[in-house]
């Protein structure tokens, strides 16, 4: 072997890494990963650096010869987070010695992170996904900053699933890269998608078997490319089952590295050693691994049994634990949220008891401690515990009658008394709900106000009711300012309640930079449901709540500070420079399709139609479990509660749509348009017209990039050719609130919770589903299109749906327009609140552009200038469209 | 193929010397310095010597001269802190495009002199005096004092001008931050691209001591590894330390490689008032070593080299075949 060859994989940090014949297999570190790690994400999110660093540190001494570096996280600025990582990885010399892997799906992240590694390090990762125009231009930058590159087996059509797929997008992505781009061949390592196998699903079967004969064929066919995957995808099914998992990660290396696999994310700790497997047990994962026999799966799946241990048999566990005290049957109700036998356990609970009361405050609270601490460990997930609340619930609805008729003038002791509520003009409440729910289970008392509540019932009821705490929740922008507001009010007033934060749009930068300096008594924000107990808890501890609130005053003053700095650095453009530089289209080639219909129509649907067209991810989201749908349903760490919670939702899923629980209604219009005065769209209507403004992006781009406004997308009217554009509104949200509130009365959060995040669901379907139709028919201008669900959700269309209120156009204001011009209220009854969300929540309205070089983008932020043009052209002060704006405003 | 591309196939090169230690030998004062033109500069601008390209080009040109005639077959333009970051200091960024174009055109003029053999102007690219893998604060190690695209923009300007002015070849030099030399680099494929050329380029690092890092703490091969996703025409070390402790690096170096190898060193280590002792006939020896030993195809001097040690490199040179690559 020569150490010298140039066709051997080579990175560096500050000591090289050369992978040759002879290097078994490149081991990745994988806990630098916010979206693997929520340890790791917290630390970054909290700006903990130092113990970031140990995290590194430790993945380095654990062995891993590469470490991989993902900063993808929504909440994250994520070119600030990689860069200021990865330059305090370089003055460590103890990390920093192996290569960077720069794992990001954006690439401005990716590329923040090549320009800051002296060494070379690796690109994870590009794809055809979006064409051979981006995956050359991404490869040439990687080549010119200097590293190597994963390619993901993915191309325009989606991820490769079988072995012919896998070789041809890897063939062709080689072929580019090494003809065109001039790639080194032995910097390309190919990811061929490491999926599932033993899942019971047929299509599944060929699995690791495609994996370990594409792997072969890239080593035999594309000369010194290399080969990578993470591998404990591959044994999901197994999860809970680590000796079967871990025999199935070695199992599966031995093979994949016998056929070519260079290097991978792989976790140490879960992988056995391959001589050591248990004969048999190696005999049928091989089995399963290579595809081998027809019941290769059902005899790994019934071996497995045997090699769990601790879980025996279904019908014996039942019976077993029915068996156990009777406070450990209780503990086990409440922590696997089964109501079944419920009441005849409190019952047995209160004939022991002295008192009935002492059954909740010793026998219930014992159980929901258990429920706590495995939240908190992050060993339970939130639907989870939404369950154990209901069981709780009903437990506690059981002995209220006895409580009342023994009352002897003591009650209960509450951890506290936390008023919640949906502030005014917002209308939603799904997370403020989970919030309360999983406080309740921990013993605190809520009293819950609902959604729209204004600031003086907010106040009256705090003072009134004595509260300990005040939660404020919020998902449209204009919330933020509705808190800020209340925050000033209740400073006025002196009054004394901690306040907690919480909901979609709030942040912890918003809280501190914002509100935290209006009001004296502390105020935090809380990220997510499980944080809330830890919070509440230590506002209210009598001997760490003057610290705890000191602490979290000079984490929110150091916050602002470093916030105020950094906001000061960025770049902005003049409104006209911006203009000047606003995205081209070509008018003089462009002809706009004249659509087959002009004017305003109802829509009516029926749900069953809508199903389909459903977007799973954000309803995971809403829970608080992350991930893409359908691969959440096997994620290792979720994958269990995602799939049962996705069980219930279809269940109740498709009693929404037999029973008819909600109604859809929509209304569309179609209406000529041009671009006036760079920004602003005139609609005109047969007797009269009206004018959309439109905000413009305004930081200062990278050479090239546009300052885009929606403006763009429609054809300017002194060019002389009549355009087009469309409004919308739909909702779904008809009957979403009745049932909640039925499932409310029977104590059924859970159910209460889903039906709502359900309803939403159904709208943005019904959104898609409308889209697809202007598009194809009512419009017509893609009257060919075909496409599957999975690119309507990637949104591979052509023409855009952007709504008000969204990072396209953050203007609220615009949805009065969208109003007047489809006459909403009046054809299908969805209401604007004084902060212009729409009544019913599960609501969506939005414009349609059709120009094919139409697309998403976020405003970001805007100066002074273009406020005060926006104000004159809105026609309203300076001040007022500083309030509705004031979440995109940069000074 | 370039001209030098098929010289040096055929022979073993030679590098000039030092610029800074000849220049010294004028005495410059600061009215000289200035010269004419920045007779009325509100900044003080001794010591500023790639500004002598301008204000005393005769005396720049002698020197590259004096090297050519001791056999050099490639000169290195004064052009060592010609960028914006460099030129800071003398509040003399607005110069820089002038300062590097000049610099080249006198190097080319003195180059064309000589009909002999092909002469060569490598267009010096230095580090900078900022680096942007570590910080200058120790309390803030995650600080930067310049990032990427600030070289990026500094150095494009700097090769643009380099090559206007009528260079052969860049060279990259005395490398002590990876990341300063890859954003280089990028500033010099942009270039290529944009002008649809093709130009060799050298990169050369420097192993600051007997660690056998360079000062943002690579070893050899890591380095060799990072400077590696270009074409180039060589790579090597310089500077920092004599020939006979650079010797060790440049094996690793030679072993790793299939590209051409160069060495600059200086001439020994500085003494205890910091000037370099090492006479041409002592370095010549251990010059000689390095060609027994097959080390190199590109060889000159750094720091305290002269003309007379040049001489006695070229000599010794003409003797060995180049290293096989």
């Amino acid at each position: 072997m020569s150490y010298n060859s140039d066709k051997y994989l080579k990175l560096s940090g500050l000591e090289p890494l050369i992978v040759t014949p002879e290097t078994n297999f490149v081991n990745v570190g994988e806990r630098t990963n916010v979206t693997g790690s929520r340890k790791f994400l917290r630390l970054i999110k909290e700006e903990k650096y130092n113990e970031a660093l140990s995290v590194a540190r430790e993945q380095v001494e654990g062995g891993a010869q590469i470490i991989d570096v993902n900063m993808d996280e929504g909440m994250l600025d994520g070119v600030y987070a990689m860069t200021k990582f990865l330059n305090l990885i370089a003055a460590e010399p103890d990390i920093a010695r192996v290569p960077v892997m720069i794992d990001s799906s954006k690439w401005e992240i990716i590329e923040a992170g090549l320009k800051v590694i002296q060494g070379k390090g690796v690109v994870n990762s590009i794809s055809l996904k979006e064409g051979e125009a981006t995956f050359i231009h991404h490869a040439k930058l990687i080549k010119r900053y200097g590293a190597a590159v994963i390619v993901m087996a993915f191309d325009e059509n989606g991820q490769a699933d079988t072995y012919e797929r896998r070789i041809e997008i890897c063939k062709r992505s080689y072929d580019i890269l090494v003809n065109q781009v001039g790639f080194p061949a032995e910097d390309i390592i190919f990811d061929p998608n490491i999926f599932p196998v033993a899942t019971g699903m047929e299509e599944h079967k060929l699995n690791a078997l495609d994996f370990f004969r594409a792997t072969k064929w890239i080593r035999e066919n594309l000369p010194y490319a290399n080969i990578s995957g993470g591998v404990s995808n591959v044994s999901f099914s197994f999860r809970g089952n680590d000796k079967v998992r871990e025999a199935m990660h070695s199992a599966f290396l031995y093979h994949a590295i016998q056929n070519g696999m260079t290097m991978g994310i792989v976790n140490p700790e879960m992988l056995e050693i391959y001589d050591e497997i248990d004969p048999i047990l190696l005999e049928h994962v091989e089995d399963v691994l290579l595809n081998r026999r027809e019941d290769a799966t059902e005899r790994l799946l019934d071996l497995a049994e045997s090699f769990k241990g601790d879980v025996k048999s279904n019908e014996k566990a039942i019976a077993e634990w029915r068996n156990d005290s009777v406070q450990e049957r209780l503990t086990h109700s409440l922590v696997k949220g089964i109501d079944e036998f419920i009441e005849i356990d409190i019952e047995e609970a209160r004939q022991l008891a002295k008192k009935p009361i002492e059954v909740i405050e010793i026998n219930l609270m014992a159980g929901m401690n258990v429920v706590g601490d495995l939240f908190g460990s992050g060993k339970m997930f939130l639907p989870q515990v939404v369950k154990s609340a209901r069981v709780m619930k009903k437990a506690v609805a059981y002995l209220l009658p006895y409580i009342e008729a023994s009352k002897d003038g003591s009650t209960s002791s509450s951890a506290g008394k936390v008023l919640m509520a949906t502030v005014k003009g917002d209308v939603h409440d799904i997370g403020k709900n989970i919030v309360s729910v999983v406080l309740a289970c921990n013993n605190f008392e809520i009293i819950d106000l609902g959604v729209m509540v204004p600031p003086e019932k907010i106040i009256e009821v705090a003072v009134k009711e004595n509260v300990d705490i005040i939660g404020l929740s919020g998902l449209i922008t204009p919330s933020l300012d509705e808190m800020v507001y209340l925050a000033k009010e209740m400073d006025k007033l002196n009054i004394k309640i901690p306040v907690m934060i919480g909901g979609a749009t709030t942040s912890r930068a918003h809280t501190a930079v914002k509100i935290a300096p209006e009001y004296k008594e502390t105020v935090v924000h809380v990220n997510d449901a499980s944080r809330a107990v830890t919070v509440a808890t230590n506002l209210l501890q009598p001997d760490t709540k003057i610290t705890y609130a000191k602490s979290l005053r000079e984490e929110y003053d150091t916050l602002r500070e470093g916030y105020l700095n950094r906001s000061r650095e960025k770049n902005f453009l003049s409104i006209e420079e911006a203009r000047k530089n606003k995205f081209k289209i070509d008018w003089n080639t462009f002809e706009p399709v004249k659509p087959n219909f002009i004017g305003t129509k109802r829509i009516e649907v029926e749900l069953s139609e809508l199903v389909d067209f459903i977007d799973w991810t954000p309803f995971f989201q809403s829970w608080e479990l992350y991930g893409k749908f359908p691969a959440i349903l096997t994620d290792e760490i979720v994958g269990e509660q995602a799939t049962n919670l996705f069980e219930d939702a279809q269940k109740m899923l498709a009693q929404i749509v037999s029973e008819k629980w909600f109604t859809a209604k929509g209304i569309l219009g179609i209406f000529p348009a041009n671009t006036i005065n760079d920004d602003d769209i005139e609609v005109s209507l047969p007797a009269s017209s009206f004018q959309l403004l439109t905000l413009r992006q305004q930081s200062q781009k990278t050479v090239g990039a546009p300052n885009i406004a929606l403006a763009d997308f429609i054809a300017p009217k002194e060019i002389g050719k009549q355009d087009y554009i469309g409004c919308f509104c739909v909702s779904t949200g008809f009957g979403v609130d009745e049932k909640a509130s039925e499932f409310e009365k029977q104590l059924d959060d859970y159910n209460s919770i889903l039906v709502k995040a359900l309803g939403d669901r159904l709208a943005e379907a019904f959104a898609e589903y409308l889209h697809l139709k202007v598009r194809k028919e009512i419009w017509g201008y893609a009257s060919d299109e075909v496409l599957s669900n999975d690119e309507l959700i990637k949104e591979q269309y052509k023409g855009i749906r952007p709504a008000p209120g969204y990072p396209a156009c953050p203007d609220h204001l615009e949805k009065p327009t969208i109003w007047k011009l489809l006459n909403v209220e009046q054809e299908i009854g969805v209401k604007l609140t004084e902060s212009m969300a729409m009544w019913p929540a599960s609501s969506v309205s939005g414009y349609y552009f059709a120009n094919p070089e139409s697309k998403y983008f976020g405003l970001g932020k805007i100066k002074k200038d273009q406020l005060e043009d926006y104000a004159k052209r809105r026609n309203i002060s300076v001040e007022q469209a500083e309030k509705w704006l004031s979440p995109n405003l940069a000074d | 193929m370039s001209k030098i591309q098929e010289e040096i196939k055929k022979r073993i090169l030679v590098l000039d010397g030092a610029m800074g230690t000849m220049l010294q030998r004028y005495k410059f004062e600061e009215e000289d310095f200035r010269g004419e033109r920045f007779k009325d500069f509100p900044h003080p601008l001794k010591g500023n010597n790639d500004l002598l390209s301008i204000t005393q080009p005769e005396a720049v040109k002698s020197v590259h001269r004096a090297y050519f005639e001791a056999g050099a077959d490639i000169v290195e333009t004064n052009t060592f802190s010609g960028t914006t970051i460099g030129m800071a200091d003398y509040y003399l960024e607005d110069l820089v495009y002038e300062l590097n174009f000049q610099s080249a055109k006198i190097a080319r003029e003195v180059a064309d002199e000589f009909i002999d053999k092909p002469r060569f102007v490598a267009g010096s690219i230095g580090p900078t005096n900022r680096t942007a893998s570590m910080s200058p604060d120790v309390n803030d190690p995650g600080f930067r004092a310049v990032n990427f695209d600030d070289l990026k923009i500094a150095y494009k300007q700097q090769v643009e001008a380099l090559i206007d002015g009528g260079c052969d070849l860049l060279l990259v030099e005395t490398i002590f931050d990876t990341l300063n030399a890859k954003a280089a680099l990028f500033a010099i494929e942009e270039v290529k691209e944009e002008r649809n050329i093709d130009i060799p380029v050298m990169v050369s690092g420097t192993i600051t001591d007997a660690s056998g890092r360079t000062l943002s703490g690579q070893t050899v091969e890591a380095f060799l590894i990072s400077i590696s996703h270009i074409p180039l025409l060589s790579v090597g070390f310089n500077c920092a330390l004599g020939a006979d402790q650079l010797k060790p690096y440049l094996k690793r170096l030679g072993n790793n490689t299939s590209l051409n190898v160069s060495a600059h060193p200086n001439a020994g280590l500085p003494n205890a008032f910091g000037q370099y002792d090492q006479t041409p006939e002592e370095m010549q020896q251990l010059i000689r070593e390095y060609l027994q030993e097959n080390l190199v195809n590109i060889i000159g001097g750094c720091c305290g080299t002269t003309p007379e040690h040049i001489k006695l490199i070229a000599e010794v040179a003409k003797e060995f075949k180049p290293r096989p690559v």
